[in-house]
């Protein structure tokens, strides 16, 4: 499909048509406010229906119907319970909105606030189309984690200014947690940085672009090291948005509801959303870094729009995210940091390696391309297996000798 | 090797997500207002007055007014007076009915003592769960009139306890029945010896 095409240029059109109204130095203002309310917009609405599809996932997976019960109000009609986030929202908003008396007052209202900030800041530089990316950065890839990590710093702060034993334990845990996995995180990124020579975002999507012999993508996943980046990435991802199994900071059944506790109506809402909006985030920056952005899969789907195959990418790896929720119990707090620190930093500076190995064999041709394949693919595979086998030594498999 | 286990569970969950949505025998949980699964026939909670006649349920309780249950009751939620006339039972033998039989259903604790000490088969445990107010005084004092269900009501929620009830409630009748008729027969043979005095 051609770049120009309307489809394509149809969200910039209407902007562009829209911010014609107005004098020429308020335009570029009125512009960016435009898109921002965009991303804000989409984003939420996609939260409400993620709540929602969540629930439904994890009900069908414990073979349950799921909420199906809120449709329109006042009428008998169900529609599969999609007024369910509705419901849910107009509960939050009208519950008490609790402050503990002993509460850091300011820091108690400033932490759901800065983390959604920090959240939807993120969104800045994710390119959700050809033309559609709020804001080009030469350093996308670097101030998008930078943005993410900055949320840490508000989840203590909630944990900080509840002052409750449950939160404040839960704001250490969260310390450790997602500093530990910051360094999996940005060092399965790298490789990326690495190959495509380059820290914007379009730019990276751009060079993963085009099809081997018309039919394979050239998407970074679809390499040795992208395939071990992207799982090191999703794992790290799983971690930093605080999803199960590694929900460690809002451990119910440990902290109550950690940073959480002392949070209820719509400041409760607002961490919530946060957090949705980081794991969006981090997926969208998943798709762009490793499955390709907005490129379609094969060639003669081009037809569709890149906002399209971003956005059913991005649904994919949400529903994955829901999937692995549905799956793993929570890991202890010693095993999270252990994964982290002896598995995935190792496996990441691993990764790095195979990726330099990549590049200086970029010109390889003919069936030599097969064997660098291989040895990209055992470089990776070796350590895997005897960083597991150290992992695991005397762990599994565990015997019931009672409970059958 | 490190993750297979994790692929296999992972294997499991979709497995159950894909099942749920062709497989509907997969679902175990009912609806609940509009299904309800069945109860199990020992369930019971609250008592409840057995009446003989659905048409009439007022004219053909079971119940005769004997207090046992009143007296019985732990937490003393029932409340009984007895009538000042006497009406006929099933077996027709003239009997005493409650005028007033009430239950505090905020105070039964649904021990189902009242039903043990019944010599007369007459309150039996129910199977209500759905008894919600928005009055707790009034509405949770249960009357005669709500109190009183048909026998038929009673088979179908306990229906081999209900059976075992009918065959001796009809073992009883069919010996008071006997028990009368030899009464009315000596009644009617028993003039007869003294009009002819003897001959001797």
């Amino acid at each position: 499909m051609n770049a120009d095409s309307i489809l394509e240029r149809g969200p910039l059109l209407v902007r562009d048509w829209l911010v014609s109204f107005l004098p020429e130095p308020a335009r570029w203002l009125a512009g960016s406010l435009l898109a921002i309310t965009a991303v804000i917009v989409a984003f939420a609405s996609l939260f409400a229906l993620l709540t929602l599809i969540e629930r439904k996932v994890l009900a069908r997976v414990q073979n349950r119907p799921g909420p199906n019960r809120v449709g329109i109000p006042l009428t008998k009609i169900r529609l599969f319970g999609l007024g369910q986030p509705l419901a849910d929202g107009i509960k939050m908003l009208t519950k008490e909105d609790i402050v503990p008396r002993s509460a850091d007052r300011v820091l108690h209202f400033l932490a759901p606030v800065a983390l959604l900030a920090f959240a939807i800041l993120t969104f800045a530089v994710i390119p959700f189309g050809r033309h559609l990316v709020p804001v080009e950065l030469e350093a996308g890839v670097l101030y998008f984690f930078a943005a993410g990590a900055a949320t840490e710093l508000a989840v203590f702060m909630a944990g900080w200014a509840s002052r409750n034993k449950y939160s404040l334990l839960a704001a250490m845990r969260a310390l450790a947690q997602l500093i530990s996995y910051e360094l999996p995180l940005l060092l399965s990124v790298v490789p990326v940085v690495m190959l495509a020579g380059t820290l914007s975002t379009t730019g990276i999507v751009e060079r993963q672009g085009g099809w081997t012999f018309g039919l394979l993508p050239q998407w970074h996943v679809f390499t040795p090291w992208g395939a071990a980046g992207f799982a090191i990435f999703f794992v790290a991802a799983l971690a930093e948005s605080n999803r199960s199994p590694f929900d460690l900071p809002e451990a119910e059944s440990e902290l109550i509801a950690g940073h959480l506790t002392e949070y209820s109506g719509f400041k409760y809402a607002l961490f919530f959303m946060a957090e949705y909006f980081g794991m969006c985030a981090l997926c969208g920056m998943g798709v762009t870094l490793f499955l390709g952005g907005w490129q379609a899969p094969l060639s003669f789907l081009a037809f569709i729009p890149s906002y399209i195959w971003f956005g059913a990418k991005l649904m994919t790896l949400l529903l994955a995210f829901m999937w692995v929720r549905a799956t793993l119990p929570r890991l202890r707090i010693d095993q999270l940091t252990r994964l982290a620190w002896k598995f995935l930093v190792p496996l990441a500076l691993v990764n790095l390696g195979v990726a330099a190995f990549w590049s200086l064999s970029a010109d390889w041709t003919g069936a030599v391309r097969l064997t660098r394949w291989l040895i990209a693919a055992m470089l990776l595979a070796g350590p895997f297996v005897l960083l597991g086998r150290k992992l695991t030594a005397g762990l599994a498999p565990r015997i019931y000798r009672y409970a059958t | 090797m490190l993750g297979s286990g994790l692929l296999s569970g992972l294997a499991v969950t979709a497995k159950n997500l894909v099942g749920s949505f062709h497989d509907p025998a997969r679902l175990t949980t009912v609806e609940y207002p509009e299904q309800q699964a069945k109860l199990p026939e020992a369930y019971r909670n609250f008592p409840f007055l057995v009446s003989e006649n659905a048409t009439d349920p007022m004219g053909t309780l079971r119940c005769v007014a004997c207090q046992i249950c009143e007296k019985e009751c732990p937490p003393q939620c029932i409340y009984i007076e007895k009538s000042k006339d006497k009406k006929p039972d099933a077996t027709g033998k003239l009997q005493l009915y409650p005028a007033i039989f009430d239950i505090d259903t905020s105070v039964c604790m649904s021990c189902q003592i009242c039903v043990e000490v019944c010599p007369f088969e007459a309150i039996k445990m129910d199977q209500v769960f759905a008894i919600a107010t928005t009055d707790r005084f009034d509405a949770l004092l249960l009357k005669r009139e709500q109190l009183a269900k048909p026998n038929a009501y009673y088979h179908t929620i306990h229906p081999t306890e209900a059976a075992e009830v009918d065959a001796r409630l009809a073992t009883e009748r069919k010996a008071a029945a006997e028990k009368a008729a030899a009464a009315a027969a000596a009644k009617a043979a028993a003039p007869k010896p003294p009009a002819p005095p003897p001959a001797a």
